[in-house]
């Protein structure tokens, strides 16, 4: 990991803060309570994209590039993907697409939501 | 003179000039301060009544669509009252010459609105079972509203709201290729124009005030509209407020066949399930691109708080349910 730092290394020191939120926890009640949940929230979202951000950028890169047929950053192929969406280029309910477009969700659905699942294939379209 | 007696004793001043009746209102209490709204709940005292009431007011904030005011949304919850539609009795209109901020005064009806607690908890077991049934009864019942009564109700189409939804979206300048591929679809699955008719706009677990008995009361009028009446089913069946319970689709307690015979005994037309998955998926993409309004509100520092940063990754929870839409997956 980062053996720069002295220990407590990242994950370690953001532990021991998750711990000590949680433990903040129990002693509050209503708007207070409600309010520091959703900051533990934001930080163990922030904690996952720390550990997966680059990789899942890469990643998203990649299958862009193979769906439109060039290379260029994230940003530039996702607006080139869009346009193509937008003009009638890229059909919307094609197979590759989707599937294209669903590993890209995951992927960030496992930063922002890991439990957050898709639903079973039930047969009929919507 | 604290704040609260200072709005009652304006209230009471109200229900003389207005109903010219003399009332005493007491024990007032502020309830929840929303986005849109600030309600207060009092006892109401007066020739030959004695009741708990509930003030709503206009709460100054920003709402995403043009939602209504509050005596347009009082006049629209009446005539759904007055039309046998289970929702609060409207008592009293208040404004500026009462020297009130726009608001209006319903009966109180006693109930849960939380959605998690409607969908799981033991004691709304025998609710669940009959809320698909009330549901469709009370979605028939606004349907059925005079449309040219409630003229000044905004008449939102399908593809006015598209054009809505996706200049807002491009707007923010974050473009997300899961919502073009959901606005493209869109737009070449228009359903086939429909009567216009009164509309909810927001019928919905957590807008649903349900005892252990069932439906005790619509609320939240403010979205209504005229359009498609299969907007409002639609709307009903979108998974974010499922609250986990995804496999029963409709507000997760019922079924679809459910949903849809009893709405059809009830209202004596056909639904078009075709139409349902169609508006399913366009306020899906509504409250995807409510997500990102929450965010960049906070980006632009209009809010100031956490959580609408937080409701901003909640984007990807949407894009997720826009592609099982798309790929047909779901109950």
């Amino acid at each position: 990991m980062n053996d720069f730092s002295n220990r407590p290394h990242r994950p370690e020191l953001a532990a021991a803060l998750r711990d000590a939120l949680r433990s903040l926890i129990a002693q509050l009640d209503g708007t207070q309570r409600y309010e520091l949940r959703i900051a533990l929230n934001a930080f163990d979202i922030l904690e996952r994209e720390a550990a997966g951000a680059d990789a899942a950028t890469d990643a998203e890169r990649a299958r862009l590039s193979a769906l439109l047929g060039r290379h260029d950053t994230l940003a530039a192929l996702r607006a080139e993907l869009c346009a193509r969406l937008r003009d009638g280029r890229q059909a919307p309910d094609d197979p590759a697409l989707l599937a294209t477009l669903r590993a890209g969700v995951l992927a960030r659905l496992a930063f922002d939501q890991p439990d957050f699942k898709p639903l079973p294939h039930s047969g009929d379209r919507p | 003179m604290s704040a609260h007696d200072e709005l009652a004793t304006r209230l009471q001043a109200a229900w003389q000039r207005r109903h010219g009746v003399t009332v005493r209102i007491g024990a007032l209490q502020a309830l929840s301060a929303g986005a849109s709204s600030n309600s207060f709940v009092f006892e109401l005292e007066g020739p030959g009544r004695h009741e708990r009431c509930i003030l709503q007011q206009f709460g100054g904030g920003e709402s995403f669509v043009s939602a209504l005011g509050k005596s347009e949304q009082a006049r629209a919850q009446q005539a759904a009252f007055l039309g046998g539609v289970c929702t609060p009795e409207v008592l009293l209109c208040v404004d500026a010459d009462d020297g009130l901020v726009d608001g209006f005064v319903s009966r109180f009806v006693a109930g849960e609105t939380l959605g998690k607690r409607i969908v799981g908890d033991a004691r709304y077991g025998d609710a669940r079972r009959a809320l698909p049934r009330q549901c469709a009864q009370a979605l028939a019942g606004i349907h059925a509203l005079d449309a040219e009564a409630l003229a000044f109700l905004p008449l939102r189409n399908a593809d006015t709201q598209i054009a809505e939804l996706a200049a807002r979206h491009r707007h923010y300048g974050e473009p997300l290729p899961v919502f073009e591929a959901a606005f493209a679809w869109l737009a070449q699955h228009l359903p086939p124009t429909r009567r216009p008719v009164v509309i909810h706009g927001d019928f919905r677990t957590g807008n649903l005030l349900v005892d252990e008995t069932g439906l005790a009361g619509v609320l939240d009028w403010e979205l209504a509209h005229r359009g498609d009446a299969m907007e409002d089913l639609g709307w009903l069946c979108v998974r974010s407020w499922r609250f986990g319970r995804d496999e029963l689709p409709v507000g997760g307690f019922g079924r679809r066949a459910e949903l849809y015979e009893h709405y059809e005994q009830a209202a004596g037309t056909v639904v078009d399930a075709a139409a349902v998955r169609f508006w399913e998926l366009l306020g899906t993409l509504k409250w995807g691109v409510i997500c990102q309004w929450f965010a960049h509100r906070r980006l632009r520092g209009e809010l100031t708080q956490l959580e609408p940063a937080v409701i901003g990754r909640r984007v990807s929870e949407v894009e997720l349910q826009l592609l099982d839409l798309l790929e047909g997956r779901g109950p």
